[in-house]
C-alpha cells in the first residue's frame, strides 16, 4: 500500500468560504482584436468547469488570465478571496515574485505537455515543489512517487520525457501539476495533441480528479468528458459568454443557436 | 632531429608544468567566461533597452579587438589607470572577458531558438527571474549548444598561448623557453603542439559525452 497522494484541500466548503476562483468582468484585447469581453465566473471548491467554444474564441486566453500568464485589460480575479495581479486592497501591481507565489498555487496542464526536457520524469514532478515551494525533499519525492503510481507511470520515474508517448507525457504533466498541491487545476486542451487511442488514458485520470473533488477549469473538445465530469459549462464565442449552464441543460436544451450549431459537429 | 626530441624529453618537467598551467588557466577561464557569458545572455534577453544596448556594445567591442591587444591593455595599459594585475590574473581576466562575449552570443542564439513553452511552463509553476534561468532555461541552452560551446572552449585553450607575451608560464611559454635555451625549435614546438592536441581531444571527449547526455533527452 502506498500513501494516497495529497490532493487539493478537500474539506467540505464552509458556508462563508469564497469560491476558489472568482472572475469579475474580465476584458482583454490583443492590439485591436477584442479576445475576452466581460467574462465572469465563480468556481466553488471541488467543482469542475468545462470551457467550450470554437477555435479562436478566447478559451486559452481566458485560462491564461487565471494564472496571470496573460494580463487582462480590465476586471478582477480572486483566488480563494485574494486578488491576483494587484496588492491587497490597492491598484499597485504585484511584483514578479508575488505573481510567481500566486502561480505556484495553481497547476496548469498544457496541450503540448511542456515537460522540461533536461529533467527526468521524477525531476519534472519535484522541480517546483523543491525550488519554488521549498518543501522537504524526502516528503516531495515520496509524494511524487505516489502520484506516479496514481497515473500508472511509476516504472518511468527515471526516464526522460523524450522517451515517453504523448499520453504518458500528459499523465506526467498532470502528476507535475498535482505535486504542487494546487488549489486549482487548469487544463488547456490536454488531449488535443494526442493520438486518438491515447486520449482515453488521460481522460480517465482527469475524470478521477473531478470525482476526488479537485477544483478544475478545463478547456476541452471532449464532449463526453464535459457532459460526465463537468458541473458547469462555459461556452465562449468570439470572446463572449454565449451560454453558461449545467451540462444537462447545455447539451440537451441549449438556449442559443450558436451552441446548437457547435454541438452538431460533435454528434456522431 | 631525434636529438632535439631527446633534449626536449630531458626538460619534460618544464613542458609538463606549462601543460598544467595551460589546463588550469583554460579551465578557470572557461568557467568564468561561461558564467559571465550567461549573465550577458540574460542581459541581452532582458526587457531593459538600455541594458541590452550597453551589453551589445561590449560584445561587439570584444569581437573586434584582437585578443593579443586586449591582453596587452589589461596587463600594461590598466596600471596607468591605477589597476594593477599580476600576469596570471591579467591573463585569466582578459581570456574570460574576451570569451564571455562569444559565450554570451552563443547562449543568446540558443535561447532565441529555444521553444518558449519550456520557460512558460516554468513561469506557470512559479519560477521567475534568476531561478527560472538557472533551473529551466540554462540547462536547455547548454544541452542545445554543447557542440558550439565546445568549439569555444577549444578557442580558449588556443588563446592561452597568447599569454606568453605577458610572461604567463603556460605551455607555449615553456616550449619557447626550452627552444631558445637549447635551440631546439622543431622538437620543442612539435612537442607543444602534441600536448595542445591532447587537450583538445580531452575537450572533444567531454563534448561528446555531453552530446550523448543531450541525445538521451531529445
Ligand atoms: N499573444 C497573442 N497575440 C495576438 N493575438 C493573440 C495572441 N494569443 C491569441 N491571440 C488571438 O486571440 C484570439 C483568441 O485566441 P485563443 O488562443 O485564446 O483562442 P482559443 O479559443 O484557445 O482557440 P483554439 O481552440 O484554437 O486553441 C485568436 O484570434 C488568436 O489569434
Ligand atoms: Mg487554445
Amino acid at each position: 500500500m502506498t500513501a494516497e497522494p495529497h490532493l487539493a484541500h478537500r474539506a467540505a466548503p464552509a458556508s462563508t468560504e469564497r469560491p476558489v476562483i472568482e472572475v469579475r468582468s474580465l476584458w482583454k484585447k490583443f492590439g485591436d482584436l477584442p479576445v475576452l469581453n466581460d467574462i465572469s465566473l465563480n468556481v466553488e471548491r471541488g467543482k469542475t468547469i468545462c470551457v467550450l467554444g470554437p477555435s479562436g474564441s478566447g478559451k486559452s486566453t481566458f485560462l491564461r488570465c487565471l494564472n496571470w500568464l496573460e494580463k487582462p485589460d480590465h476586471g478582477e480575479i480572486f483566488l480563494s478571496g485574494k486578488r491576483i495581479g494587484y496588492r491587497e486592497g490597492s491598484d499597485i501591481p504585484m511584483s514578479a515574485k508575488e505573481i510567481a507565489v500566486t502561480r505556484a498555487r495553481i497547476g496548469m496542464v498544457f496541450q503540448h505537455f511542456n515537460l522540461w526536457p533536461h529533467l527526468t520524469v521524477l525531476g519534472n514532478i519535484i522541480a517546483a515543489p523543491l525550488h519554488v515551494q521549498h518543501r522537504n525533499r524526502a516528503e516531495i519525492v515520496a509524494e511524487a512517487e505516489a502520484l506516479l503510481r496514481k497515473v500508472g507511470l511509476f516504472e518511468k520515474r527515471d526516464v526522460y520525457p523524450a522517451k515517453l508517448s504523448g499520453g504518458q507525457k500528459q499523465r506526467v504533466a498532470i502528476a507535475r501539476a498535482l505535486a504542487m498541491r494546487p488549489e486549482l487545476l487548469l487544463f488547456d486542451e490536454a488531449t488535443s495533441a494526442l493520438d486518438p487511442e491515447l486520449v482515453g488514458e488521460v481522460i480517465t485520470v482527469m475524470e478521477d480528479l473531478a470525482k476526488e473533488g479537485m477544483t478544475m477549469v478545463v478547456v476541452t473538445h471532449e464532449m463526453h468528458f464535459a457532459r460526465e465530469a463537468a458541473d458547469e459549462i462555459l461556452f465562449l464565442d468570439r470572446g463572449f459568454v454565449v451560454e453558461h449552464a449545467p451540462p444537462a441543460q447545455f447539451f440537451d436544451n441549449p438556449s442559443s443557436d450558436r451552441v446548437k450549431q457547435f454541438l452538431q459537429r460533435f454528434v456522431r | 632531429m631525434l636529438q632535439e626530441f631527446s633534449i626536449v624529453l630531458d626538460h619534460k618537467d618544464r613542458l609538463l608544468i606549462g601543460l598544467g598551467n595551460t589546463v588550469w588557466i583554460a579551465t578557470i577561464s572557461t568557467i568564468l567566461s561561461t558564467v559571465i557569458g550567461a549573465a550577458l545572455a540574460m542581459a541581452l534577453m532582458s526587457r531593459h533597452v538600455m541594458l541590452r544596448r550597453a551589453v551589445r556594445v561590449f560584445i561587439d567591442a570584444m569581437r573586434c579587438v584582437p585578443f593579443l591587444l586586449l591582453a596587452y591593455i589589461v596587463y600594461y595599459g590598466l596600471p596607468s589607470l591605477g589597476v594593477r594585475f599580476d600576469n596570471l590574473s591579467a591573463g585569466i581576466a582578459s581570456l574570460s572577458l574576451y570569451n564571455a562575449a562569444y559565450m554570451g552570443e552563443i547562449l543568446r542564439g540558443a535561447w532565441v531558438s529555444l521553444p518558449k513553452e519550456y520557460a512558460e511552463a516554468g513561469e506557470a509553476y512559479g519560477f521567475h527571474g534568476f531561478k527560472l534561468f538557472h533551473r529551466i532555461i540554462m540547462p536547455s541552452l547548454v544541452l542545445a549548444a554543447v557542440p558550439v560551446l565546445g568549439n569555444q572552449v577549444i578557442q580558449i585553450v588556443k588563446d592561452t598561448a597568447f599569454l606568453t607575451i605577458i610572461a604567463v608560464p603556460e605551455l607555449t611559454h615553456e616550449a619557447s623557453a626550452i627552444q631558445s635555451m637549447y635551440y631546439v625549435p622543431f622538437g620543442a614546438f612539435v612537442a607543444a603542439i602534441a600536448l595542445y592536441w591532447l587537450i583538445c581531444r580531452m575537450v572533444e571527449f567531454v563534448v561528446q559525452y555531453t552530446e550523448h547526455l543531450a541525445d538521451l533527452r531529445r
